[in-house]
């Protein structure tokens, strides 16, 4: 197994407003799925929702303090890797091929002074669907203050995680959905009982994939995202050689206890991976209100 | 079908048929009334002796979409009810103690979930909130007596952590509290289940409150987390909750250890966020015997702490003079 050193520099938009600017700059290594964010990337909040929880009191002793050596199962650590996650899917997913956080080994924090706070962390990574495990380090960077940041890697290569061969799954997966008579549209995947019919798993392993596009914007040290569901599927008709997805994904916030509604538009090809391009959140359900004329 | 996620009716059904079918052990008990004005029932399960017992609590379904939390439940009962048949140790605990299990505490909220797939992540209880406020829920699991309104809450009534009006505010959490608080003395462990995260949680949910037997908590929480990987090689994270997860406040857990109950913990059951509150039905049967294998650890800990002295003594007595008399026998059959 090789140990593989991955830099994540990580932007986290914090008390967004406005539409802000979030730029990958690619790697010089693209051999492997160019996942990405086109360099402009319309983020429109319709609610102006702030997701980080208002905590009355002090925060735990661990957070102030979570500089120097962590405990790897402590939430500090946890939720830092989490965010490993999110980048290795944006980066490296696709509807055969997805990355899941198995467990933290070590994990160190320290205050970069003017810029935030950088975790150095060495996890296990899994790669769900082929079930292979890679031990790897990785550095997450919060930023803080007013800044908005940008998400920068440099990563090795990524043969062991990557080895598995999807290639010929997506092609047949890529030319069925490109040749359909009818577009595809799907529902609740998985559904209330946790069942994903097998021909539509591999839509919700790319909700997985494109969610994590949003999960990985919008991390911060006070949250942990998740997928819980894709609500809707709808297939848009092919541009470019790109399958086009528009897709409505519900996130579960670990820390809020939050289910939130996104909606994205991106495209997919064996050659040029997942591409966001536009993701906007979408209003708190209405059905949690009451309905007017109550009381 | 105890490898299936059943809705509410079915879950009273079966409360009612397991009362049926183990008259001499299993009795319904209601408690309390829930802001729909459902009752709130639990099945008391041990061998009557006429006297007043020592007791192990367990609710299931305080947050309505942790779906695998009742199905762990009713598995519980099954294996109990199945175990005392067979297995002495369990015999032995059914004649010293009762188990109060509740298998959907949120009576309104669980039924919510099951109404269509835009309701099935719905977490709070169902009642409405103030006048001023727009969003329905509190959050069962904030309103407890424990620190209330002190952090990890929201104060808007249409967040998923809204603690409520006050503490004890809610229906659900006010029947714990009434039934758990006026036995108090009688329960040696308070076992909350939820999902997920694959946790054991231990008190406080305050960083800066430290439980009296923290140590012992963690010990028999991490001997627990070991009978758990041992049935399917998950690993379960043992911890107080600001540690682990988050701090929070007012949870029924912490109310439980205030109140003196030595042994209590949440236990967030599977996964690990890759399907969430919606795991698959093929998942609950392993889920559940882990789970079951972790909570044993704990109710035979607590009940052994409870009941040790004289009967281990007698046990290990009997044992080695047992064993004296097989060796020796088997030196005379051996050497001649």
């Amino acid at each position: 197994m090789m140990s593989v050193r991955i830099i994540v520099v990580l932007a986290v938009l914090t008390g967004v407003t406005g539409s802000p600017n979030v730029m990958i700059k690619p790697e010089a290594d693209m051999s492997a799925h160019p996942n990405s964010v086109p360099e402009t990337v319309e983020e429109t909040e319709i609610f102006g929702q702030q997701n980080v929880p208002v905590l009355v009191g002090e925060e735990a002793e661990e957070d102030v303090m979570a500089t120097g050596e962590l405990n790897p199962n402590h939430y500090p650590a946890q939720r830092a890797a989490k965010v490993v996650q999110h980048y290795l899917n944006t980066r490296y997913g696709s509807p055969y091929r997805l990355f899941g956080l198995q467990r933290v080994n070590s994990g160190n924090a320290e205050d970069v002074a003017d810029s935030g706070r950088k975790y150095q962390l060495e996890v296990t990574v899994q790669e769900i669907i082929g079930n292979t495990t890679e031990k790897c380090s990785a550095e997450v960077l919060f930023p803080r203050g007013e800044r908005q940041g940008s998400a920068q890697v440099q990563a090795s290569s990524w043969e062991e995680l990557l080895k598995n061969d999807t290639e010929a799954q997506e092609e047949a997966l890529y030319q069925e959905y490109k040749m359909n008579q009818s577009l595809v549209t799907a529902q609740n995947l998985p559904d209330s009982y946790g069942h994903i019919e097998p021909d539509m798993k591999p839509l919700w392993h790319l909700g997985f994939v494109a969610s994590s596009f949003v999960m990985l914007n919008e991390s911060t040290e006070n949250t942990l995202y998740n997928m819980a569901q894709v609500a809707n599927v709808t297939q848009l008709p092919t541009e470019n050689d790109q399958l086009k997805f528009d897709y409505h994904i519900l996130l579960h916030e670990m820390v809020s206890q939050e289910i939130i509604h996104w909606k994205l538009l991106f495209t997919w090809s064996p050659p040029e991976g997942v591409k966001v391009l536009q993701m906007e959140q979408l209003p708190h359900c209405h059905h949690c209100e009451k309905p007017p004329n109550t009381n | 079908d105890y490898y299936k996620y059943h809705p509410m009716p079915e879950i009273s059904n079966w409360m009612v048929q397991m009362a049926k079918d183990h008259p001499d052990v299993v009795s319904i008990v209601e408690y309390g009334q829930t802001y729909e004005k459902r009752v709130i029932k639990l099945l008391k399960i041990g061998v009557n002796t006429g006297e007043k017992k020592k007791a192990i609590w367990m609710d299931c379904g305080i947050h309505a979409r942790e779906w695998i939390a009742p199905a762990f439940c009713q598995y519980f009962v099954r294996q109990i009810l199945e175990a005392y048949k067979t297995d002495s140790k369990m015999g032995e605990m059914m004649k010293n103690i009762d188990f109060y299990v509740t298998p959907v505490l949120n009576v309104d909220g669980y039924i919510y979930s099951w109404t269509n797939e835009t309701t099935r992540l719905w977490r709070k209880n169902r009642s409405p909130g103030t006048s001023s406020c727009n969003c329905y829920g509190t959050d069962l699991n904030r309103n407890f007596n424990a620190n209330w309104g002190t952090i990890g809450v929201e104060s808007d009534c249409c967040s998923n952590i809204y603690c409520g009006t006050q503490a004890v505010s809610e229906p659900e959490a006010q029947a714990v509290t009434y039934f758990v608080g006026s036995r108090r003395e009688d329960f040696l462990c308070f076992l909350t289940i939820h999902s997920y995260g694959q946790l054991l949680l231990v008190p406080y949910g305050h960083p800066n409150s430290t439980a009296p037997n923290y140590k012992e908590l963690m010990d028999v929480g991490l001997a627990a987390a070991d009978a758990i990987r041992k049935v399917h090689g998950k690993s379960y994270t043992v911890g107080t909750s600001p540690a682990v997860l988050y701090p929070n406040s007012g949870s029924s857990r912490d109310w439980a250890r205030m109140q003196g109950i030595p042994l209590a913990y949440t236990f967030e059951l599977r996964d690990d966020g890759t399907f969430g509150f919606e795991l698959p039905e093929d998942q609950i049967k392993p889920t559940c015997e882990e789970a079951y294998s972790g909570a044993l650890h704990i109710i035979t800990y607590a009940h052994d702490k409870a009941f040790n002295g004289a009967v281990a003594t007698a046990t290990a007595l009997v044992f080695s003079l047992g064993f004296k008399l097989v060796s020796e026998t088997a030196f005379i059959l051996i050497c001649c």
